[in-house]
């Protein structure tokens, strides 16, 4: 009885899993010998242009993109791996926990700097720093903020102006937010006191780097802490109403991560579109005319230590017993009921 | 003459696959040492990571309210990190519970023990070394064991591992390589005092008998002394060897003689015709016997000689006029002229005592077949070859048996009554070949036999 | 002529010493080096036949020890040994010829003739008789002045009948007196000689007288 119970439910959710994706698109011609599916956690638009230069230089791969958060790509990863050929994220701990876990393929042939893969399993494609995002009107008259401090002292001279109008992500939802967040907790202790303000001031709090941009261009919020500046960037070319502040006393940055599914039934496609994904340059970052993300850093980001490092160290904040605490004690400081 | 000695391997070869096999072997052991040595200070450096990492985990827990914290520092799983992107697994168990991390790396070690172990294990396809390690923790009314395991591949040890054992097998190689060109080298230099002995013992002359003086390393002296005495032996055998012939030629001779003079002193007294010639045809047999046993002695010594044959340069005009003037008494006695014809001076490189010999048995001969009051000429021309020509006036030798004269013993048809034997033309052949020449027969047309000796 | 034999063979000796009496030579017979030795200090000798294996010693020993006492006495050195070996050193140590055991006493005699020949400054032995004058050592024969070299088997014909004046030699005798025993003499070849020396016999007081049936005779017209 039981297993019959099972057996319906798991029916049940497999449609409603299909088609619970925050979008899904696919490229190339419908002609095309294999469709690799992409499961990715970077918006489509931002990624279209990339993978629209790949299905052009390899039109017998058709590709199929879908788009979710990223803690559900590592859910859903590792309950179908064989379901996916691609897995992008932002969320490099977890891409780095489900390589450690052996849902990678390891791909031999492929040549990149140490530091910017894993286990010739995990590559990454993109530098990109979290950073703090403004809406200009809301600081009329003040003094835009370059650090955590100067922000935290212009919060806590003006809790009117801003109470109920700073935003951040949902740590408990968003997985690149929970990587900034124990990152910057790593770094510094103004981290927590920035938190600490932002809940007295009845933070705002997102799943996705979207709504937070969108609520921010709309006026709704006036601050966002920890935005990806290249989805602020993205958003707003040129003069829009936005600064995007990359904090001079220490930033994190992030690498866009992607790993070919040990189980992948189409290997061979899929290394190529790995291959393609490294091989993004500056240049075509250029090309694809403003909204695209940014290619990898071409320095060795050892010495700044603003770039997150690829390691087993990212495993330490996804331990359980890590998480509860770091959760307590985030909601300790941000849910101030 | 010459035996080849029975070769049994080779001293080299075996010096040197001693040599090899033993350097072979060295360069395979170091080889062995060198990795297994690498493989434990591998091992133990990945162990003291673990240990080092596991300990910062087991310090980071904490009881709060009798609820078990581990507040895992970032640091326990960076310093993991590897060259190669080791992956690693953990699993904290609280008093046996699950609590996080990977619950199918099971807790390995023992509660009663507080040091830690350590295994080699597979897990999700990959060979892991694993720590377990445990530690109690005391709260107000609890004691709670927390136990944590510690799991990391080996791609980075075995990385480093094949790096030294490239090392390690280039070492081993190397070695082996020195050890072989120096095995090589002291082989060759070994038996270089080898050959070195070898070519002075070649290059000797047949008389030398010398002891060898030239310095030889200390394992040689043993074969140079044995090769020394040896020497000295054969020098000993061989100046018996002549005395034993000329000792034999005595004892021969001196009964013969006395035999002889018995017969002459009684042929003296006895004048009935017919005992006097029983005394003669004694005495003519005394003379042939003791003539025989001569030239058999004669024959010995030359072909003994022949054997130890020594050149020396010599005038062999000289030669036969000392000859000449020693049988003149003899030709004398037979009223028969010795002539010696030819170039005033013609130098030759042989045995002098054996050629000497030689002629002197063909003007034996010579005087021997020679009627009275005739001449034997004797004619000597420069070479090549040399040519020693004794002619007689007497029969000539048969026209059909003069290819089988020269065998021994034989002797002419036409000789009867003549004390001798074929023994003459034999050792003069011999003389002559020992010299790398032959001799020749023919007759004169005027009459007369002659024998050429060619040298 | 004066010999000293040194041969411990005592038949060998008395053989060899009887045919040189008969010759006409006066012989001393040492059978040791030592009684040599004696010999040689106290007499003149004109030659010396020299055994080399004898009892006390090696002969050649003695040889060496008389040429450096500076005694030029002519040797003939009797050896038994083969001839390769032992000539060489006989005659390096001062022997002035050598004959090998066993001999024929023709040849004895011829070697001794032409040693003291090669010798003659110091001994001259001439014999003068019946209007000739002979010397057996030159083989030398002078006949009223006129002088003739005679071959050997004449001269050793004329030296027999000589050392016995008057003997009658029957001419088996005298063949062996002047071949050796391998040649092969005719009873004609006697009568040659005779003949020979008959005629170098003219002119003088000697002449050789045929008896029939019983040989020659020298005989002394004077």
């Amino acid at each position: 009885m039981r297993y019959l119970v099972a057996v319906i439910l798991a029916l049940l959710a497999l449609p409603l899993a299909a088609q619970d994706w925050e979008d899904r698109q696919v490229f190339g011609a419908g002609d095309a010998a294999v469709t690799l599916r992409i499961v990715s956690s970077t918006d489509t638009d931002l990624f279209a242009p990339l993978i629209e230069g790949f299905v052009s230089a390899n039109p017998d791969i058709a590709i199929e993109y879908l788009v979710t958060n990223t803690s559900d790509i590592d859910k859903r990863f590792r309950a179908t791996p064989e379901a996916f050929d691609v897995a992008i994220s932002s969320a490099m701990d977890l891409q780095l926990k489900l390589t450690n876990d052996g849902y990678a393929a390891t791909l031999e042939g492929v040549t990149h700097p140490a530091w910017a893969q894993w286990r010739q399993s995990l590559f990454a494609f993109t530098s990109e720093p979290a950073a703090i995002v403004v809406n200009r009107a809301a600081f009329e008259g003040l003094a835009i903020p370059r650090t955590r401090q100067e922000l935290i002292e212009i919060l806590r001279a003006h809790p009117d102006r801003f109470r109920g109008r700073v935003g951040t992500y949902d740590v408990r939802q968003s997985g690149l937010g929970y990587l900034f967040a124990t990152q910057d907790a790593r770094a510094s202790e103004t981290f927590w006191r920035l938190m600490e303000i932002m809940g007295g001031l009845d933070v705002a709090l997102y799943c996705c780097s979207g709504d937070m941009i969108d609520d921010l261009i709309a006026g709704r919020i006036a601050v966002a802490y920890n935005v990806l500046g290249s989805y602020a960037e993205a958003r707003v070319a040129g003069d829009g109403p936005l600064d995007i502040i990359l904090p001079s006393d220490f930033r994190t940055t992030m690498m866009r991560t992607a790993l070919v599914s040990g189980d992948s039934p189409r290997p061979e496609a899929a290394e190529r579109f790995v291959r393609a994904l490294i091989a993004y340059t500056p240049e075509g970052a250029a090309a694809g005319g403003g909204r695209s993300l940014p290619p990898l850093a071409v320095e060795d980001p050892g010495a700044d230590r603003a770039t997150i490092p690829l390691g087993p160290a990212l495993m330490t904040f996804l331990d359980a017993l890590k998480r509860d605490k770091f959760l307590e004690e985030w909601e300790n400081a941000v849910v101030q009921d | 003459m010459q035996d080849n000695p029975k070769v049994s391997g080779s001293l080299r070869k075996r010096l040197v696959l001693t040599l090899i096999g033993g350097a072979a072997l060295l360069a395979f052991l170091l080889f062995l040492a060198v990795r297994n040595f690498a493989v434990q200070v591998a091992q133990q450096g990945q162990d003291n990571i673990l240990f080092a990492s596991a300990s910062s985990m087991l310090d980071a827990a904490s009881l709060r309210d009798g609820v078990v914290e581990v507040d895992l520092p970032y640091s326990a799983f960076a310093m993991l990190t590897t060259p190669a992107d080791d992956r690693v697994f953990y699993a904290i168990y609280e008093d046996g519970t699950f609590l996080s991390g990977y619950d199918d790396l099971p807790f390995f070690g023992s509660l009663d023990d507080d040091r830690p172990r350590y295994r080699t294990a597979q897990m999700r396809g990959a060979t892991v070394r694993q720590i377990s390690a445990h530690r109690t923790l005391i709260g107000a009314n609890r004691r709670i064991n927390l136990q944590i395991v510690l799991a990391q591949t080996q791609d980075a040890l075995s990385e480093t591992l094949d790096r030294i054992f490239r090392t390690a097998a280039l070492l081993g190689v190397s070695f082996f390589a020195l050890a072989a060109a120096m095995s090589l080298w002291v082989t060759s230099s070994t038996m270089g005092q080898l050959n070195r002995l070898t070519t002075s013992v070649t290059r000797r002359g047949p008389q030398d008998l010398s002891p060898f003086r030239n310095p030889v390393p200390q394992e040689m002296a043993p074969l140079v002394k044995s090769l020394n005495s040896l020497m000295g032996r054969l020098d000993h055998s061989l100046s018996q060897s002549e005395d034993f012939i000329a000792e034999a030629a005595h004892r021969v001779r001196t009964p013969l003689a006395t035999v002889r003079s018995y017969a002459e002193a009684t042929l003296q007294r006895v004048d009935k015709e017919e005992n006097r010639e029983a005394m003669r045809s004694m005495i003519k047999a005394i003379d042939e016997s003791s003539r025989t046993a001569g030239q058999l002695l004669d024959h010995a010594m030359i072909t003994f000689r022949a054997d130890q044959m020594e050149r020396r340069e010599f005038d062999l005009v000289e030669l036969l006029r000392e000859l000449v003037l020693q049988l003149a008494p003899i030709a004398e006695m037979k009223d028969l002229a010795l002539n010696l014809h030819g170039a005033p001076s013609v130098p030759y490189a042989g045995d002098p005592i054996l050629i000497q010999n030689a002629v002197r048995n063909l003007i034996d001969n010579a005087m021997k077949y020679g009627p009275a009051e005739s001449a034997v000429d004797i004619t000597v021309t420069a070479g090549p070859p040399v040519r020693i020509t004794v002619c007689d006036e007497g029969p000539g030798f048969p026209a059909d048996e003069i290819d089988r004269l020269t065998t021994r013993f034989a002797r002419g048809q036409n000789a009867e009554g003549k004390v001798g034997s074929g023994l003459g033309l034999t050792i003069a052949q011999d003389v002559a070949g020992a010299h790398g020449g032959s001799i020749e027969l023919s007759n004169r047309e005027e009459g007369g036999a002659c024998v050429t000796l060619l040298l | 002529m004066k010999f000293l034999l040194v041969e411990d063979n005592r038949a060998l000796a008395d053989a060899v010493a009887s045919r040189m009496r008969l010759d006409g030579h006066v012989i001393d017979h040492a059978e040791k080096l030592e009684d040599a030795s004696a010999f040689v200090a106290t007499g003149d000798y004109d030659l010396i036949l020299l055994d080399i294996m004898l009892p006390d010693g090696d002969g050649r020993t003695f040889l060496e020890r008389h040429r450096a006492s500076d005694l030029d006495t002519p040797v003939i050195v009797l050896t038994a040994r083969s001839q390769v070996s032992d000539r060489i050193g006989s005659l390096d140590l001062g022997a002035d010829d050598y004959i090998t055991k066993p001999f024929d006493h023709a040849e004895l005699e011829a070697r001794c003739r032409a040693v003291l020949r090669r010798k003659s400054g110091n001994a001259k032995t001439t014999i003068e008789r019946g209007g000739i004058v002979f010397d057996p050592v030159a083989g030398h024969l002078s006949v009223g002045g006129v002088g003739v070299t005679l071959r050997n088997r004449e001269l050793r014909l004329l030296e027999v009948f000589l050392n016995a004046p008057g003997q009658v030699f029957s001419k088996q005798k005298l063949a062996d007196r002047l071949f050796s025993y391998d040649d092969d003499v005719s009873e004609n070849a006697i009568e040659v000689y005779i003949g020979r020396l008959r005629k170098h016999l003219e002119g003088s007081e000697l002449s050789i007288t045929t008896l029939r049936g019983l040989g020659y005779r020298l005989d002394h017209a004077g």
